[in-house]
């Protein structure tokens, strides 16, 4: 009965996003006014519906109950609980189904919270989104049913693939999704403004926040999903430039580049096409990216619940939808004014350089990841990995920092140079000193990149607080302080990136119950192994007692696991995590002489990548609340007074 | 520059909107040539063993080279931690090393992909393996290869 109800509200959510698009046509198009008042509760509504699917899915999880196709194929009775509930969306079906409910209770806020925005603008942006709704709830429907049964049920599930049978899984794939979809919003505003013409600061300010929102997610998906994929995997990297990565990257790098063209376009009023043509790159990178992940069409370590014969489907939506919008710029672009001009020598020229690097970066990243698509269209078989990417991108992210030295110290409309560079000055002395240590203390030679990423990382420190200098900080708005929080990460993220690639230290030996280790100061001793079982799996578990200076710091116990449904076995590492590294241990195979592969790293500040993650998609969220906060209050002071299309940014001058 | 000229000319509003899409057309080139001349150089090929022989790849190139594990060719050295086999497709051959701990369903007789490069002595250095992740992974470039255990033979996947 549950699979029933779920399935009906489906259907029920995919008829109101039908009957949204037709009202907010006649609502747009002919003024109706009923249609103007009707299109907000249909759009909750749906959101609502879609809500009710996904937690009778998940409910259907929870009960194992094996008369429903998906949970046989995915489920097994056994399987830890957080696995159940997880698991709803670690397939293709489930996770189509957290797709479209991510995107109409995404559609379903903009039509609650949404005020800034003019209400024409506001309804065709309803309309939009229930435009591209449909298109998924069609997918979902009549190609991809999560709900069907299977007769006769299965005794039990055929369980879940045990890579995917961790923590991660409850939250990595809701937040990326949450990240991928919620671009669907700003996709959305920019159809809506374009089809009524309002593409001006307004606009910008109204879809800021809506962005910085998918943003967030978006980074908190891609670190935390860096992160297992780092422990899980049990190769000691924490990003492989695999096509997944890649996926899930490039709608990052394009929200980044929107957010700060659409700062341009609040504050001084510039870059409108601009802006609206990242509004729809941004979300083409998000079905793109779910077109490459879905399909399984370029090989991946991370690839699951893939279904090639489906991906076409994706295939043709992204066509229909981004080629609409593309459309739809061409034939309205003319209409939208060109905004106000600036200096060579200013905040807003800074921000373009840092579109600029952006775009490149995601073009660069967009090429290599299909290229083993076209050469295999001429019958060469190629793999474009590690070091293409990190012969490119590394240089051109670097000068992307070098640029965030510069660009918050500069002033908006036009500065004068030499006093940039009175400012900059602490930065810059940063970076030569870091240089200086860096040369004079490495232990080894390092390349020219990990030393120009210690330099960057230093300036960039430096510079991103520097705004605070010489500021009443209890008076300095909390969008700034984001700001400066996010570009911090950015600092961190490098030194921990560029750290761990120059001083991770390695030990590769097979060993004997009673040998010890030496690396980095750390004494690892193996006491042996021993064998263990858990819910699902059995597991050989090593014992490794970890001591520096004389002194136990803990004892690591690494698993080479066997689990049994479907019977797969994984290797199961441990991280040590000090101030200074993590220690990352591995337990290989038994040889026949009775001794085990050990693998240990030292990776010196490692952790700083994912702290630098986490900063950054803190910033933003204080960001987001600072200008919630400050455009609330701004909002309710000028609502008497219409705002028309050319009006005078408010954000430029704080009041 | 131009951009500075003609702003302080009068308000020429087109110029400064051709000069950003002169800005971004000339990214774009550039980056497009950026690209190809990088994937000219630091995209791997990958070469099936008869084929690795046959394009006499220079010694230290990274390349992926896929095939299977030749049985019986397994052998672990005194470390622990090396290992030497013989990559096959069926008509040739290439012996490889690898120091690491292996993919969990690397074994002989079934599929492998090893990343590296050719030493001058003609072995293959692996630097990473790759293998059959479950039992429903498989490597892009291995689908459809057979395998006979007894006799060596590899039926080739489509090209």
């Amino acid at each position: 009965m549950i699979a029933e109800i779920g399935l009906a509200a489906l259907w029920l959510a995919a008829t109101l996003a039908g009957l949204q698009l037709l009202l907010a046509w006649t609502a747009v198009a002919r003024g109706n006014a009923d249609a103007q008042r009707l299109i907000r509760p249909v759009a909750v509504a749906q959101g609502v519906l879609t809500g009710l699917a996904m937690a009778l899915l998940i409910l259907l999880f929870l009960q194992s109950d094996m008369s429903v196709y998906l949970v046989a194929a995915n489920s097994h009775s056994m399987k830890p609980f957080i696995y159940k509930f997880a698991g709803a969306w670690g397939n293709h079906e489930g996770s189509m189904l957290l797709w479209i409910a991510v995107m109409s209770m995404a559609g379903a806020a903009v039509a609650l919270f949404e005020r800034g925005l003019d209400r024409r603008t506001h309804i065709a942006t309803l309309g939009a989104q229930a435009a591209i709704s449909l298109g998924f709830y069609a997918f979902l429907l009549l190609a991809s049913n999560p709900f069907k049964r299977l007769v006769p049920a299965a005794a039990d599930g055929q369980g879940l693939n045990p890579l995917l049978q961790d923590p991660g899984l409850a939250f990595h794939p809701p937040t990326l999704y949450f990240g991928y979809v919620g671009l669907s919003v700003a996709f959305s505003f920019a159809v809506g403004a374009l089809l009524t013409r309002q593409v001006n600061a307004r606009f910008a300010r109204a879809i800021r926040p809506w962005v910085l929102a998918a943003w967030i997610m978006l980074t908190i998906g891609i670190t935390a999903g860096s992160y297992w994929a780092y422990y899980e995997l049990g190769w000691g990297g924490w990003w492989f430039w695999d096509p997944v990565e890649n996926a899930s990257l490039m709608p990052w790098l394009a929200a980044t580049a929107l957010l700060h063209s659409a700062t341009v376009l609040a504050t001084r009023d510039a870059l409108r096409a601009w802006t609206i043509m990242l509004s729809v790159v941004a979300f083409a990178m998000s079905m793109i990216g779910t077109f490459l992940v879905r399909s399984g069409i370029l090989t991946s370590v991370h690839a699951f619940a893939v279904d090639p014969t489906r991906g076409s489907f994706i295939l043709a939506l992204l066509g229909i939808y981004i080629g609409g919008a593309l459309a739809l710029f061409a034939l309205r672009v003319h209409t939208v004014n060109e905004g106000s001009r600036f200096e060579p020598v200013s905040r807003e020229a800074m921000l373009v350089l840092n579109n600029l690097l952006l775009c490149v970066i995601l073009g660069l990243v967009l090429i290599g990841t299909l290229y083993p698509l076209l050469t295999e269209m001429v019958g060469l078989r190629v793999s474009v990995g590690p070091p293409y990417f990190n012969a490119i991108i590394g240089p051109l992210a670097l000068a992307l920092m070098a640029a965030l030295v510069v660009g918050p110290l500069l002033r908006w409309r036009r500065d004068d140079p030499r006093a940039l560079l009175r400012r900059t000055a602490p930065a810059l002395i940063a970076g030569a000193l870091t240089l200086i240590a860096v040369l004079a203390l490495a232990p080894h030679p390092i390349g020219w990149m990990t030393t120009t990423g210690f330099v960057v990382a230093a300036a960039v420190a430096v510079a991103s607080v520097a705004p605070l200098w010489g500021r009443n900080l209890r008076r300095t708005p909390l969008f700034t302080y984001g700001m400066v929080i996010a570009h911090l990460g950015c600092a961190v993220c490098i030194a921990g990136i560029a750290s761990e690639s120059a001083f991770s230290q390695e030990k590769l030996a097979a060993a004997r119950p009673g040998d010890t280790f030496e690396i980095a100061g750390n004494k690892v001793a193996f006491d042996g192994v021993m064998p263990i079982a858990g819910p699902n799996w059995t597991a050989m578990q090593a014992n490794l007692t970890v001591s520096r200076n004389g002194r136990v710091i803990g004892v690591a116990k690494p698993q080479a696991r066997f689990f049994s449904d479907p019977p797969t076995p994984t290797t199961e590492s441990v991280q040590m995590t000090r101030w200074s590294g993590q220690l990352y241990l591995v337990l290989g195979d038994a040889l026949e002489d009775g001794r085990w592969q050990l693998r240990i790293w030292w990776k010196p500040f490692v952790t700083f990548i994912w702290y630098g993650g986490g900063m950054i998609a803190l910033g933003g969220l204080l960001a987001l609340v600072g200008r919630v906060r400050r455009e609330r209050k701004h909002g309710r002071a000028a609502e008497p007074e219409p705002v028309s299309a050319g009006a005078p940014p408010q954000g430029a001058v704080p009041a | 520059m131009v951009a500075v000229a003609s702003s302080r000319l009068g308000p020429k509003r087109k110029h400064q909107r051709l000069i950003l899409v002169l800005l971004a057309l000339a990214a774009l080139i550039g980056g497009v040539l950026l690209a190809m001349s990088a994937l000219r150089d630091q995209a791997a090929y990958f070469y099936t063993p008869v084929e690795a022989k046959a394009a006499e790849i220079e010694p230290g190139k990274a390349v992926r080279l896929g095939g299977m594990v030749e049985v019986g060719s397994l052998k672990r050295a005194a470390d622990g931690v090396t290992i030497h086999f013989n990559l096959t497709d069926g008509e040739g051959t290439v012996p490889a090393s690898f120091s690491g701990i292996t993919p969990d369903l690397f074994k002989e007789g079934s599929g492998a992909i090893a990343e590296g490069s050719f030493d001058a002595d003609g072995t293959f250095r692996a630097t990473n393996i790759l293998a059959k992740h479950d039992e429903r992974y498989m490597p892009r470039e291995m689908e459809g290869i057979q395998y006979d255990p007894q006799s060596h033979k590899v039926e080739a996947a489509n090209p």
